[in-house]
């Protein structure tokens, strides 16, 4: 489990030290055996163990650092590796050899991916909060790696963002401090009850909206288009599909772990971000039809997809909540990833970023255009996609609660992704009109249009494998 | 009022303020201030809630000492960011939002 930690530490020193725009082949050197390891670890817990944990250096709880990895966890660190290693395969072709903006583009990625990895296997509070901020900065630096006045600009906006949202957290763990005297998970989930001071609700209360600034949701989404859809497409994939992530599983965790009392008393407060999600798909799903930038576009369909993953906390009391959502994580992870890099291709291969500029695709990039049109297949939710097996869950689980009008939202949030997915395939499949002149394709690596198929092929056959990630899942159930 | 809730109330006081300066000031670097205020506000929380009959406790205070090092280093990025928007464009405002 360090390994996961460790390497990318390794490699992104080590990519850092050889100099600007080197070293590619350490990284997805590094990726390959920390998807090993990840794999490793997932089969040990689908094994029976219920939880796997690992003292560093040898040093116990209150003096060192703990980490811990459940079902869920492993889960995460799954996804987490799963999306990094193509991202790597096709960064390394994006990126030519003096581009400026690649320069610093492999110790940064080694650093956030070592800091998600923290993050996932954290077992207190306090190290959660260092993971975070790790993961923000990382990320702020790749936003501005761009280098233009509009990147720097949504870098810092994203900045800001971030450190607010980790301000709000820290000052929670302030305060559980001042009340608990300990930082570490498993302690305050034997302490906290339902008759907690109210110390302890505020904490909550800031950590939550914290995490909800920082996972963008609705209406804390305001950074999210300009941070996601301004920068080069390997960035966009990573911090589409990871990172907003990284927070999501950790509200997630707080809620079904430590606060789980606190929620057990005040059943009405999972319907806050239920209410905010729900306005996420609408408002996300709009914008996204309405924009004339494909990459805005992608990046507002990100911003309802993160919708969803909020419609399950009213159903946690329930079986199958947690499921969908790490499904949909999962499903939303790999084919946002696969649409940011073949929107990179289609950039890199017509020289703009707007939707009507891909008229005539389908000709000269049949296999980015698939990929583009599979990852929709994912987002709008049919079978056999992963999105299909997420949403499935997601009604089913509202339906046995009786709780049906969470499944017109994630119906109509459905048709809505078909909207903006199809008004880009319309546009690629329609031939470029006659009386302006086709302009020139510029050939892209072939490597590019690969990669991006096959992250969207895995989101939708993962589909077909969902009872494994189902049954990895379970394991958490069973700790928290 | 003891001096753990005094401590306490003060670096609430200190985060409001500091929040409502990260999100109504426009000047980058007020900005930037405000931010270290936010986090000056929680350190203070952390330190002071902890101390009980009267001695200190050690943990907090090494949280202090982390947080400390990761607030210098995301303002020297918001820093360099500023500079680098400064350069490109002559202003210490961050553009309107785009339509």
């Amino acid at each position: 489990m360090i390994g996961l930690i460790l390497l990318p530490l390794v490699w992104a020193s080590l990519a850092f030290v050889l100099g600007p725009g080197r070293g590619k082949w350490l990284a997805i050197a590094g990726l390959s055996a920390q998807t090993w390891f990840a794999f490793d670890l997932a089969q040990q817990i689908s094994a029976g163990k219920a939880a796997i944990g690992h003292q560093v250096g040898g040093w116990g709880a209150p003096l060192g650092i703990d980490l811990a990895a459940d079902g869920l966890s492993s889960a995460m660190l799954l996804l987490t590796q799963c999306v990094a290693l193509p991202l790597a395969i096709y960064a390394s072709a994006y990126y030519k050899r003096d581009d400026a903006a690649g320069a610093y583009f492999w110790p940064l990625m080694g650093f956030l991916i070592a800091g998600l990895n923290a993050l996932f296997v954290s077992a207190d509070f306090f190290n959660i909060y260092v993971t975070l901020e790790l993961v923000g900065l990382a990320a702020v630096g790749l936003v501005a790696a761009g280098g233009g006045a509009q990147q720097i600009a949504a870098a810092l906006r994203y900045l800001f963002a971030t450190l607010v949202g980790s301000g709000l957290y820290l000052l929670g763990v302030a305060l559980l401090y001042g009340a608990y005297g300990t930082v570490s998970i498993e302690s305050v989930s034997l302490l906290v009850t339902a008759e907690a001071p109210r110390m302890v609700w505020i904490a909550f209360g800031l950590m939550v909206l914290g995490l909800m600034l920082k996972t963008a949701l609705f209406p804390f989404h305001y950074w999210l288009p300009p941070a996601h859809g301004g920068s080069p497409a390997p960035v966009s994939a990573l911090l589409s599909a990871l990172v907003v992530k990284a927070s999501f599983y950790l509200m997630l965790r707080l809620w079904i772990g430590p606060f789980a009392p606190l929620v057990a008393a005040a059943p009405w407060l999972a319907w806050g971000p239920a209410a905010l999600g729900t306005l996420a798909i609408f408002w996300g799903s709009w914008q996204a039809i309405r924009t004339p930038r494909l990459k805005m576009l992608i990046a507002y369909s990100t911003v309802a997809q993160l919708g969803y993953l909020f419609l399950i906390f009213p159903l946690l009391n329930g079986p199958g909540a947690i499921q969908a959502g790490v499904m949909q994580a999962f499903a939303h992870g790999l084919a946002k990833a696969a649409m940011f890099v073949a929107a990179g291709v289609f950039i890199k291969a017509t020289g703009q970023d707007t939707v009507a500029g891909l008229a005539g695709a389908v000709n000269r990039l049949p296999i980015t255009l698939f990929a583009f049109g599979l990852a929709g297949v994912t987002l709008m939710g049919l079978p056999p996609s992963a999105g299909f097996l997420a949403k499935w869950q997601l009604i089913e689980a509202a339906l046995n609660q009786g709780h049906w009008w969470l499944v017109l939202v994630v119906l109509s949030g459905g048709l809505l992704a078909a909207v903006y997915v199809f008004r880009v395939l319309r546009q690629a499949f329609l031939l470029a009109p006659v009386d302006t002149p086709v302009l020139p394709f510029t050939p892209v690596p072939r490597t590019l249009e690969w990669t991006a198929f096959a992250l969207a092929l895995t989101s939708v056959l993962l589909g077909l494998r969902g009872v494994e990630l189902m049954r990895l899942i379970q394991a958490v159930g069973a700790v928290a | 009022m003891t001096s753990a809730l005094l401590f306490a109330c003060v670096g609430a006081i200190l985060f409001a303020l500091g929040l409502a300066g990260v999100a109504l000031i426009g000047h980058l670097l007020r900005r930037i201030f405000a931010f270290n205020v936010m986090g000056s506000g929680t350190f203070l929380i952390l330190v002071g809630l902890a101390q009980r009959h009267g001695s200190a406790d050690p943990v907090p205070q090494a949280m202090v000492l982390t947080g400390i090092v990761v607030a210098v280093a995301a303002t020297a990025l918001a820093l360099a960011l500023t500079r680098r928007l400064h350069a490109l464009t002559g202003k210490l405002e961050l553009p309107a939002d785009e339509p």
